[in-house]
C-alpha cells in the first residue's frame, strides 16, 4: 500500500510539485530569516569572538556591550594582574577614529589598540601582510571590507597610507575578521599608537584582556576579579551574549525580525499545512474506495503519514538546499559576509516543518478516518 | 429443485433510516432479500428506492437500523470494525457506477489494489491483475492510466479489480449507468461470463432494463421494500433453505 500512497502523491504532477515547492519555499523563508537574524545579532560580538587568546574581558562596571566603553584607570591593569589565578592580563584600547584616504574618502572606523608587547587580540586570519608587522611604527592592519570601503575598486595592496586624527599610518596587513555589526572598517594597531588616533582623554584603557591559569575556572576567575577590583569581568562568551541581549533590548531589530519570522512561520504553517490538507481532501473519494475494498484505518494512517513525510522531506531538503546556496552566495559578498546558515536554524526549521506536517496530517486523517466508505456508491 | 442452493446473502426485515426525529428518513422498510451463490441477482427499482443503501448494508459499509442481514451465514454487523474490514477484503468485490479507479495507477495497478491491500507481494499482485485483465480483453491496455481509457474500458478495469482476489460476493452499483447501450451490454456480458461462479454470488443494482436478460434472479424494489422477486424463468423465486455453509472468516 506504500506504493499506492506514493503513486497517489506523485500521480498529479502539478499538485505534487506544488506541495513540494510550497514546503521548500516555507523552509527557505524560515531558515533564511532566522539565520539572518541570528547572524546579525552574532555580529554584535564579533570583535570579542575574534580575540581568541584571552578568555576574560574586564571592563567598567557599567559597560553593557562592546561598543559602550568607559576608560579604565591604567592602574586597573595592574590590579587585575594581581588577582589570584590570572596567568596574564593585557590592555586593549577601542576607539572610533575617522580614517581618511589621500583622495578624500573617509569613514568612521573601529580601531583596536593591542598590547604593544604581545599584540594579544591581533587578527588571526590575514589575507595580505602580517600582523607581526604591527611592531613597525605608525602601522595598522585593516580588514578587507574596510579597505574596499576606503579604496573602492582598487586591488588589495600593502603600503597604502591613511590619516587617523592627523596621524599618517601605513597599512601593513589586510585581515579578514568577522564582520562588525556596523559596516565600519576594523583596524588593529598597537595600544601606544591607537591612543593617539582619537581625541585624548585622561584615561584610555578600554578593556583588560585576561587569560586564566590552566587549572582556574574562567567563571570563578571572573568572580574573583570582580570581587577584588570592583570592575566587571565577563568571559568571552558571556560578553558576546551581553552584546546580543543589549541589541535585543534596546533596538528595533528583534521586533522587526520577530514580525518577519512570525509571518514566515504563519505563512509556512498555513500554506504548507493547508496545501497538504486540501490534497488529502481532494483524494477523499480515492481513500473511500480503498477503505471500502478493505484497507484498515491504521493502514490509511500509514499511507497519509508516508505521503506527508515524503513531501515534507523532499520539500525541506530542497528549501534547505536553496537556503544553503543563498548563504553560500551572500557569504562571499562584503556586506553580508559571515551570515551563514546555522545548524540551529536548520534544526529549528525542521522542527517547525515536522509540526506543520503532523498538524496537517492529523487534520487530514480526521477527515479520512471518519469517512463513510459507503460514499463510494454515490455517483 | 434438484440440488440445494446456498444463500450467499439473506436479509430479513431489514430497516435503515438516516437522521433523527423530524428529519428522519426511512430508506429501508423491512427488506426481505436473498441472493444465491452461482447466480447473478439484479436489484432493480426507481431512483431513491433504497437499492444502493441495501447493498451498502450488505457490504457492511453501513449499519442497519433494524432487522438482520447475513452474508455467507454470518451476521457481519456483529463483527468488530477490523473483522468487518478483513471480511470485506477477503470476501467482497465492488464495481461502482463511477468506476472509482485511482487516477495515478495504471490499469494493472488499479486491478491489483485488493491484492496489495491483502498484503500480496507487488509483483505477484500485478501479475495476477494482468491475467484477469487479459481475460477481460484489456491485455493491450495494462499500463494505461484511467484517464486514457474509455468508459467501458474503465469499467472492465473496475470489474478486474472486483474479481482479482476471487471474492465470494460481488456487488455492482449501476455498472452500466455511465455507459452507452452497446458498451453496457458488453460489460454485462463480461460480468456474466467471468463473475458468475458456483461459489460466488453477484448482486447488480441497476435500473437499466436493457440488461435484465442477464439476470438469474431479479428483485424489484420500491419505496424501501422488495415488492417482487423473479427467477430467470420469470417465476416467483423460490427461497431456498440455507445449505451447508463454510466458515468465511478464515483469514
Amino acid at each position: 500500500m506504500n506504493f499506492i500512497a506514493l503513486k497517489m502523491l506523485t500521480g498529479d504532477r502539478a499538485k505534487y510539485l506544488g506541495l513540494i515547492f510550497t514546503i521548500a519555499f516555507c523552509t527557505f523563508l524560515l531558515e533564511n530569516q532566522t539565520s539572518i537574524f541570528a547572524g546579525i545579532l552574532k555580529r554584535t560580538g564579533s570583535q570579542i569572538a575574534d580575540v581568541t587568546d584571552a578568555e576574560i574581558w574586564v571592563m567598567d562596571p557599567k559597560t553593557e556591550y562592546f561598543e559602550q566603553t568607559k576608560a579604565l584607570k591604567d592602574t586597573d591593569l595592574t590590579r587585575v594582574r594581581g588577582v589570584e589565578g590570572v596567568q596574564w592580563a593585557v590592555n586593549l584600547f577601542k576607539g572610533s577614529p575617522v580614517a581618511r584616504t589621500q583622495n578624500g574618502k573617509f569613514a568612521v572606523s573601529i580601531c583596536l589598540g593591542l598590547d604593544d608587547a604581545t599584540l594579544t587580540g591581533a587578527p588571526r586570519k590575514m589575507l595580505l601582510g602580517s600582523w607581526e608587522r604591527l611592531g613597525e611604527p605608525d602601522s595598522v592592519v585593516i580588514d578587507k571590507a574596510g579597505y574596499i570601503l576606503l579604496f573602492p575598486g582598487e586591488p588589495l595592496e600593502l603600503g597604502r597610507t591613511l590619516e587617523l586624527n592627523d596621524h599618517k599610518v601605513t597599512i601593513v596587513g589586510i585581515s579578514d575578521p568577522p564582520a562588525p555589526f556596523l559596516s565600519f572598517p576594523v583596524m588593529h594597531t598597537r595600544y601606544s599608537e591607537a591612543i593617539n588616533f582619537v581625541g585624548r582623554e585622561r584615561t584610555q584603557l578600554s578593556y583588560v584582556l585576561v587569560k586564566g591559569q590552566p587549572d582556574v575556572d574562567p567563571l570563578e576567575l571572573c568572580r574573583r576579579i570582580e570581587a577584588q577590583t570592583g570592575l566587571r569581568a565577563r568571559t568571552s562568551q558571556q560578553f558576546q551574549w551581553d552584546c546580543i541581549v543589549y541589541y535585543l533590548k534596546n533596538t528595533g531589530i528583534p521586533v522587526n525580525f520577530g514580525i518577519t519570522i512570525t509571518i514566515a512561520v504563519i505563512v509556512g504553517v498555513v500554506v504548507a499545512g493547508q496545501t497538504f490538507y486540501l490534497f488529502t481532501v481532494e483524494n477523499l473519494k480515492q481513500f473511500g474506495a480503498i477503505k471500502a475494498i478493505g484497507v484498515t484505518n491504521w493502514r490509511l494512517i500509514g499511507m497519509i503519514l508516508l505521503q506527508a513525510f515524503t513531501v515534507g522531506a523532499i520539500g525541506f531538503s530542497l528549501g534547505t538546499g536553496m537556503a544553503a546556496e543563498f548563504f553560500n552566495f551572500f557569504d562571499r559578498q562584503i556586506a553580508t559576509r559571515g551570515l551563514i546558515l546555522m545548524w540551529q536554524n536548520v534544526a529549528l526549521t525542521a522542527a517547525c516543518m515536522v509540526f506543520v506536517m503532523i498538524l496537517a496530517s492529523i487534520l487530514s486523517l480526521r477527515r479520512v478516518l471518519v469517512l463513510e466508505p459507503a460514499m463510494v456508491f454515490r455517483g | 429443485m434438484n440440488e440445494k442452493r446456498i444463500a450467499a446473502v439473506r436479509a430479513h426485515s431489514l430497516h435503515k433510516h438516516f437522521g433523527e426525529g423530524a428529519t428522519q428518513i426511512e430508506v429501508l422498510r423491512g427488506v426481505n432479500f436473498d441472493a444465491l451463490q452461482g447466480e447473478l441477482t439484479f436489484l432493480v427499482g426507481p431512483s431513491g428506492c433504497g437499492k444502493t443503501t441495501l447493498i451498502s448494508v450488505i457490504a457492511g459499509l453501513l449499519n442497519s437500523s433494524g432487522g438482520e442481514v447475513k452474508v455467507f451465514n454470518q451476521n457481519i454487523e456483529k463483527f468488530s470494525g477490523t473483522e468487518r474490514i478483513l471480511f470485506r477484503r477477503k470476501n467482497l468485490g465492488f464495481v461502482y457506477q463511477q468506476y472509482n479507479l485511482l487516477p495515478a495507477l495504471t490499469a494493472a495497478e488499479n486491478a491489483a489494489v485488493p491484492l496489495l491491500a491483502a498484503g500480496v507481494r507487488h509483483r505477484e499482485a500485478i501479475d495476477r491483475a494482468k491475467s484477469v485483465l487479459e481475460k477481460l480483453g484489456m491485455g493491450k491496455r495494462l499500463d494505461t492510466l484511467p484517464n486514457k481509457l474509455s468508459g467501458g474500458e474503465q469499467q472492465r478495469v473496475a470489474l478486474a479489480r472486483a474479481l482479482v482476489h476471487e471474492p465470494r460476493l460481488i456487488l455492482c452499483d449501476e455498472p452500466t449507468a455511465a455507459l452507452d447501450h452497446a458498451t453496457g451490454e458488453s460489460v454485462m456480458q463480461l460480468l456474466a461470463e467471468n463473475a458468475v461462479h458456483p461459489d460466488r454470488a453477484v448482486i447488480v443494482v441497476t435500473h437499466d432494463s436493457r440488461v435484465f436478460h442477464h439476470a438469474d434472479a431479479i428483485a424489484h424494489m420500491d419505496d424501501g421494500r422488495i415488492v417482487k422477486t423473479e427467477s430467470h424463468n420469470g417465476d416467483g423465486i423460490e427461497i431456498p433453505e440455507l445449505g451447508e455453509t463454510v466458515p468465511v472468516l478464515a483469514w
